[in-house]
């Protein structure tokens, strides 16, 4: 459906998105996982049109957009602040878009009333922007982008202002509109616990490039490399220096001794790589010596002397030698 | 025994009683109101009931009178309403020119937009005169038909020019932070609903920045409709509005009841206007805040194009009437002395070594330079009584009670009238025969009081109880708490007040021009006596009377804006 190719932007004389290329097929929900200031937004503003690619081509179904003024891709675009027009009450927000259509009049009015269903705001129509709470704003915003009907949904961290609970409460609502009306969407966030619940597929933007492209799930499991796994806080990521190879195995030194690890990518003795250390009932084990401890609900994080951080169900004493069986991916 | 106890007992609690009442904050309120309202009593509402019961003796009504004030009403509206649309036509652009871009020099250039509404409007006029006038630089080098010069028209165009040249900060403070408080999103959110640059504009940017477009537009018409010195001094005998029509009643063509009536009118008009004005500004600062500045550079070669554009323009408008000034000051450009009929060009100092003689025949009784003497005496005087007066009102209005939020639009009604009216009350009220030279600066007080309590009040507001607490937990002595919190906040602010009072008297024009003796004028009056008479040699003069005010009046903004409290709002 959509599919963007080769997008490359500077912003301040530094570049900023740097080759950017994926697609969002019918029905699907992508998101664009990075850091604040990664580009997410900006590459969100150049598929509505707000902005341009100083190169690459944004297609939908084919049809190059560079020369579709804003107003005439039907994009739909939900922004972190609402973007609520404060001077028009609820019912006329969401009529806006169905009115900048010519849409009838007698059309209209059924189809807010359906739109305030769909986020649970029966009977919101005459209120004012200004006595909504935050998550109210929000489904508004939600309901004003989905009543013209998009070819596509785009969510600039639409949840950044909220509070948690609101947040998984709300996010739940657009999964569920999502499926419901099966408009492809890209939904741009910092937060992965966002990401793995909203995504079919998340995207990890870092340093203008895409670096992970996958299902939650694959990306879950074989984040393949460092920044990725930090992003998800998946535990201990290391550095090492490769030794020697014996055909796919690599013999890795570390800060806590050196290890044997399996890896399919292309090495060469002497450089350095990233490990991810993960704590396992089999494996390797290691002789770790306690830091400090701290309580975390059902267990105790566990900080020792090399830096590695470590989950036991039961506390040791500081200055304690505890043995932990890991296992040591290499992530390039 | 038992007795002596009770009787100990009840004077005890008298004694107490009457402590608690001297020390209840009822009575410090009280104490605190006395002076400023006592002043505001005499020296404001006694004259303003003088007025109004003069204005509604009969003896006014009559059909002569009605027809000259419909006929002043109506050319006042015309030109007001005239000057606020030209002032629009340059104050739009230059909002978005502020708003929506970087260039360099920027803050230079809206600083230089913002001095001619500080300047006394006999700076103003005088500067137009040193241009455009018939005497004025422009005229000199490129010579227009003297029927042009001469003809109500181009009066007409310069009174309007000299509005455009003071209102236009306005529009440019308040449309622009309008503009750059717009939230982008909102107009990213309606392009992406479909709506095209056009219906973005309609329906989005206009209606969000109606409020303060109607604001601006208010607020410039307000001080249109009031214009005084501009239209006496641009204007010759040629224009008059209301307060124009009110000073000739006055002075020139006494029929003290149709001034009295005047004034009621324009009374009326300037507070419903400003009744209107205040809503609408309130409105304008609900809306959301800024996160961060929309301006940048010009991209696009059209968007270059306007910003060279208004930059120029603005340059042109704003910086040449004001050096001319000065420039035009120390030029002969004419025969000067007599009918000689020598045309000499060139540098000179005369004008301003005349100002310290005395000649006899000339139109004061004293060197024209006392007037600067003079002008600085009452300056001063205003300075001092403003304060004093200011000081206690705005004590009390720092922490407000019920009883200030009903006295607070009192102390400002002065704002909403006149110069020439509170001229107009004193004489009616004192006399005459103002014999004593106190009541120029008791009238520049009062309108200088209102401004004075507004800058102490939120410095006094804005010192936190927890500074001080601070303070005395890290061991200062009470003394050392107001010596290193109090003082430093209040010195600053207090100075801001008492330049902001001097700038006011200073420049102060309509009630100085009814109150002032002839044996003690004030600079303007003696720049306004200087242009209403013939010869080169007074015109120069009176440049060089304006350049001093000119200078006084900018040092003393380059002061308040030096001392102004960050955030302390504008107008």
């Amino acid at each position: 459906m959509l599919e963007i190719r080769d997008l490359f932007k500077t912003y301040d004389n530094k570049p900023l998105l740097r080759g950017i290329s994926f697609s969002v097929s019918k029905g699907e929900t992508i998101c664009l996982l990075g850091a604040s200031g990664s580009g997410k937004s900006t590459l969100l503003r150049m598929v509505a049109g707000l902005e341009f690619p100083e190169s690459g081509l944004i297609l939908l179904n084919g049809i190059d957009l560079a020369q579709t003024p804003p107003h005439l891709r039907d994009f739909g675009l939900v922004f972190q602040d609402y973007g609520l027009f404060p001077h028009l009450n609820i019912f006329e927000n969401i009529a806006f878009g169905l009115r900048m259509r010519n849409v009838p009049a007698e059309t209209i009015k059924p189809r807010v009333a359906e739109m305030l269903d769909l986020v649970n705001l029966q009977g919101f129509e005459n209120r004012k922007v200004t006595d909504l709470s935050g998550g109210e704003q929000q489904r508004v915003a939600l309901a004003r982008a989905l009543a013209p009907s998009p070819r596509l949904l785009m969510f600039d961290e639409p949840l950044g202002a909220l509070d948690k609970s609101l947040k998984e409460d709300l996010l739940n609502q657009i999964r569920a509109i999502l499926h419901k009306t099966k408009i492809p969407a890209i939904y741009v966030t910092h937060d992965q616990d966002e990401a793995f619940t909203i995504a079919d597929r998340i995207l990890f933007l870092h340093d203008g490039e895409i670096i992970r492209d996958g299902t939650p799930d694959e990306v879950w499991t074989n984040p393949k490399s460092a920044w990725v796994a930090r992003m998800l806080g998946m535990g201990n990521v290391v550095e090492g220096r490769m030794q020697k190879a014996e055909g796919r195995m690599w013999n890795v030194t570390t800060d806590f001794g050196s290890f044997n690890v399996g890896c399919k990518h292309r090495h060469s003795v002497g450089e350095k790589v990233s490990l991810l250390v993960k704590q396992s009932g089999e494996g390797d084990e290691l002789k770790l010596k306690v830091e400090d401890v701290l309580f975390k609900r059902d267990q105790f994080e566990v900080q020792t002397k090399n830096g590695l951080v470590i989950h036991m169900k039961e506390a040791p004493k500081v200055g304690e030698i505890i043995r932990v069986k890991v296992q040591i991916e290499c992530l390039a | 025994m038992e007795n002596n106890l009770l009787n100990h007992g009840d004077t005890e609690t008298l004694r107490k009683k009457i402590l608690r009442a001297f020390l209840s904050p009822w009575f410090y309120r009280v104490l605190l109101w006395l002076a400023p309202i006592l002043f505001l009593l005499a020296f404001f509402f006694l004259p303003l009931s003088r007025i109004l019961i003069l204005a509604f003796n009969t003896s006014a009504f009559t059909k002569t009178n009605f027809q000259l004030i419909l006929s002043t009403l109506s050319f006042t509206f015309y030109q007001a309403a005239l000057s606020t649309i030209l002032t629009f036509v340059l104050g739009i652009p230059s909002a978005i020119l502020f708003s929506r871009f970087d260039f360099r020099g920027k803050s230079l250039l809206r600083a230089l937009t913002a001095v001619p509404f500080m300047l006394p409007t006999v700076v103003v006029a005088a500067s137009f005169n040193a241009i455009l006038g018939t005497r004025g630089i422009f005229s000199s080098l490129f010579p227009l038909s003297p029927e042009f010069t001469t003809s109500k028209t181009f009066y007409f165009l310069l009174i309007l020019l000299a509005h455009v040249f003071y209102n236009t900060t306005i529009v440019i403070r308040i449309v622009g932070n309008a503009l750059s408080r717009l939230d982008p999103k909102l107009e990213a959110a309606a392009r992406s609903l479909g709506a095209d640059s056009f219906h973005v504009w309609k329906n989005i940017t206009l209606l969000l920045l109606r409020p303060s477009l109607l604001a601006a537009a208010l607020l410039v018409f307000m001080f249109d409709f009031t214009s005084f010195g501009v239209i006496l001094l641009l204007g010759g005998s040629n224009f008059s509005t209301l307060e124009v029509e009110i000073y000739l009643r006055v002075l020139k063509l006494p029929n003290m009841p149709l001034a009295a009536l005047l004034s009621v009118i324009q009374l009326v008009f300037t507070l419903i206007f400003s009744i209107h004005y205040t809503r609408t500004i309130n409105q304008v600062t609900t809306q959301t805040a800024p996160r961060f500045s929309l301006a940048r550079s010009p991209k696009t070669t059209r968007e270059r194009a306007f910003v060279i554009t208004n930059y120029l323009l603005l340059i042109t408008f704003f910086l040449l009437p004001l050096i001319s000034l000065p420039i035009r000051s120390l030029t002969r450009l004419e025969a000067d002395r007599g009918q000689r009929g020598e045309v000499q060009y060139g540098f000179t100092t005369d004008y301003y070594q005349e100002l310290f003689i005395n000649r006899r025949g000339s139109l004061f009784y004293v060197p024209p330079i006392q007037a600067a003497a003079n002008s600085l005496g009452y300056a001063s005087i205003t300075v001092l009584l403003s304060l004093s007066l200011g000081y206690p009102a705005a004590y009390a209005l720092a922490k407000p009670t019920r009883l200030e939020k009903f006295l607070d639009p009192l102390i400002m009604l002065p704002l909403g009238s006149s110069a020439v009216m509170l001229g107009l009350g004193f004489i009616i009220s004192f006399g005459r025969s103002l014999a004593s030279p106190w009541f120029v600066p008791i009238a520049h007080t009062l309108v200088a009081l209102p401004f004075v309590i507004r800058t102490l009040q939120p410095a006094l507001a804005s010192i936190p109880e927890r500074l001080r607490q601070a303070a005395s937990t890290l061991g200062a002595s009470p003394f050392r708490v107001w010596q290193t919190v109090d003082f430093p906040i209040l010195s600053r602010a207090t100075l801001g007040a008492a330049t902001f009072a001097f700038t006011v008297s200073l420049g102060e024009f309509g009630a100085t021009l009814l109150l002032t003796r002839p044996e003690y004028p004030t600079i303007p009056i003696a720049i306004q006596r200087f242009l209403s008479q013939p010869g080169g040699l007074n015109f120069g003069q009176a440049m060089a009377m304006a350049t001093l005010l000119m200078l006084l009046t900018t040092l003393a903004i380059l002061i308040i804006e030096k001392l102004r409290l960050p955030n302390s709002g504008e107008f």
